[in-house]
């Protein structure tokens, strides 16, 4: 028991929070990416479409 | 012809609820099934009597339902059903504060305060918060991509499904049926009823997302399906449990000690960021610029928040822990992870709040604008005074004090509250068509109550939580404690009445505004004065005055 324990703790505060920071940080760079600030000002705009 | 199935399923609900009367195996789970048997009972006359029967060999004209038009009906039910469950959520809130203030009050077995205390905080979250949510995101789904619900009448086993849950839920509480989980007390067949609810709100939202014609998914979508996907997943986990039988009330946890408190926490606190704020979130993304008639400040900046959230509030959880047998290192990151937490929550007021820039004028005269922007303001408040109380030395202070109790009303009435007395402001005479409200001065009246009555609350839990803090932790020079319990709470008991007062003014704001939308439902309008009309400007007082 022990050893499944740390062994999954350390892999989740390893691996897994690598894993985690590297999706976080390729959202917000996806989010600045060249060209997005057209896409990004038109979809503000979605809820004026209609009524 | 369409109420023929239902009816059936709601007859046969009706003899299986009465069959586990008959067969259950102890009182309290006898006792609720009756409450079944009513209440399925009840629905299956009401839809006998809609049911048509055609004569031998004719079929009346099939109702054609256009399904180009967007799905409001459900929608305006739950807008009924959000204004109904506000109104009984702060009234059974402010007998419960009156219940602490005045224990003669508490009326044994079924009103006592460990009863109706969860009867208040059920019906605010999930009848009041819940029936809100539904039918918000039943509304901004539509709009934002231009597509009507799918899964026909799968929307309206939602709505009363959900219904059925809150009714199940509170009368268990009053019996006395509980699985004493903070924020997810029902006994496990109501849990496993609210997952069968759930997934189909999962579905009827998945599915109209996936029939869009807008190309792009608005962002309010993001945070609603986060909620919805979310919810259920801490749902399914914190629920886990083994009944003692098949027909009784009682389960036992799959958990036990310090990890079935950090699953509760995991739970408890993960409800206020995936309930209570993504969801509330997707909605003042859509209602706010929607007031305010100007798109979000910054898209960007809400992408980048909503992922910080994603990302962040699932393991603040442990700050409900500190100075527990929960191992230290979780303690502290769930410490960390909640002051991290602070950017992306203030990342959401900051975009809520700009998105009026250039339109501030408009705060002046519009009521229902302003109630958005003092909603944002205390989402502001109280995501900076969350995270400040996460730290553990500060928590030593404020833990198991009115302070916490102060925190979550900050939170609770003005971010949850206002931003949706906001949202029903802006939908009622859009939904049924009018040109506008009954009364705006009434709105007025409803701001302004609503925020006193907050300011109140807080303050003065502010004041009775310190003054705890530092009564059971003062020590005399000989190292005895300086206080007993019960003098610290002798010592509470004027600002519990004052807290009653603060409470009796928002529940005021709520029936004023219950009272306002059954008017412009009825087709009313109240002739008054245009808000702003009144105060004269400064133009005019300086020529109206005497000349120099």
């Amino acid at each position: 028991m022990e050893s499944t324990y740390q062994s999954m703790r350390t892999f989740a505060d390893s691996w897994g929070l690598l894993y985690m920071f590297v999706i976080f940080v390729i959202a917000v760079l996806w989010t600045f990416r060249p060209g997005s600030k057209k896409h990004s000002e038109d979809a503000a705009r979605i809820p004026f479409k209609e009524d | 012809m369409r109420y023929a199935t239902p009816a059936i399923v709601c007859g046969l609900a009706t003899l299986i609820a009465f069959m586990a009367v008959g067969f259950g195996q102890d009182d309290l789970f006898r006792a609720h099934m009756w409450v079944l048997v009513l209440v399925m009972g009840l629905a299956t006359i009401v839809l006998m009597r809609r049911v048509q029967f055609a004569p031998a060999g004719k079929v009346f004209a099939k109702i054609e339902i256009d399904q180009s038009a967007y799905m409001d009906d459900v929608i305006r039910y739950g807008v009924i059903a959000t204004t109904f469950w506000g109104v009984v959520g702060f009234l059974v809130g402010v007998v419960a504060a009156s219940q602490l203030a005045w224990p003669v009050l508490n009326i044994e077995p079924w009103l006592n305060f460990g009863r109706l205390r969860p009867v208040h905080t059920s019906a605010v979250i999930f009848a009041f918060g819940g029936n809100a949510l539904i039918c918000t995101a039943f509304y901004v789904v539509q709009r934002t991509c231009r597509a009507r619900l799918w899964g026909g009448n799968l929307a309206w086993f939602v709505f009363w499904g959900y219904q059925l849950f809150i009714v199940m839920a509170a009368t268990g509480y009053l019996l006395g049926i509980t699985q004493s989980k903070e924020y997810a007390e029902p006994e496990w067949y109501v849990d496993l009823w609210l997952t069968v609810v759930w997934v189909a709100f999962l579905l009827v939202f998945l599915g109209t997302l996936v029939k869009r014609k807008e190309p792009h998914i608005y962002v309010a979508n993001w945070f609603f399906l986060s909620f919805i996907v979310t919810v259920a997943m801490l749902h399914l986990v914190n629920g886990l449990s083994m009944p003692v039988s098949l027909l009784g009330s009682k389960s036992y946890s799959a958990f036990s000690g310090v990890q079935d408190a950090l699953t509760q926490w995991w739970y408890g606190h993960n409800a206020v960021g995936f309930f209570l704020t993504a969801g509330f979130l997707g909605m003042m993304y859509y209602f706010v610029p929607k007031q305010a008639n100007r798109p979000v400040y910054s898209y960007r900046l809400s992408i980048i928040h909503f992922w910080g959230l994603i990302f962040l509030y699932i393991w603040a959880g442990p700050h409900h822990l500190h100075y527990t047998a929960l191992p230290d290192w979780a303690q502290t990151l769930g410490m960390v992870f909640s002051i991290m937490l602070w950017m992306p929550s203030w990342g959401g007021m900051i975009n809520g709040l700009m998105t009026l820039s250039g339109a501030w004028d408009k705060v002046r005269t519009d009521p229902i604008l302003r109630m958005m922007v003092i909603s944002l303001a205390f989402y502001g408040m109280s995501t900076f005074e969350g995270p400040m109380m996460s730290i553990k030395t500060v928590n030593s202070l404020s833990h198991y004090t009115d302070w916490t109790i102060g925190h979550v009303h900050s939170g609770a009435l003005g971010w949850n509250g206002m931003i949706t007395f906001g949202a029903l402001y802006y939908l009622v005479p859009k939904l049924w068509g009018r040109t506008r409200l009954y009364s705006m001065r009434m709105v007025n009246w409803h701001f302004w109550l609503a925020t006193l009555g907050i300011v109140v609350y807080a303050a003065v839990m502010w004041v009775s939580g310190i003054t705890q803090g530092l009564m059971w932790r003062e020590y005399d020079p000989q190292g005895y404690l300086v206080y007993s319990f019960a003098e610290s709470i002798a010592a509470m008991h004027p600002y519990y009445v004052m807290r009653v007062f603060g409470g009796v003014l928002y529940l005021a704001g709520g029936l004023i505004m219950a009272f306002n939308i059954f008017m412009t439902i009825n087709g009313k309008l109240r002739d008054e004065v245009p808000l702003g009309d009144s105060a004269p400007m400064s133009g005019e007082l300086k020529a109206a005055g005497p000349a120099e």
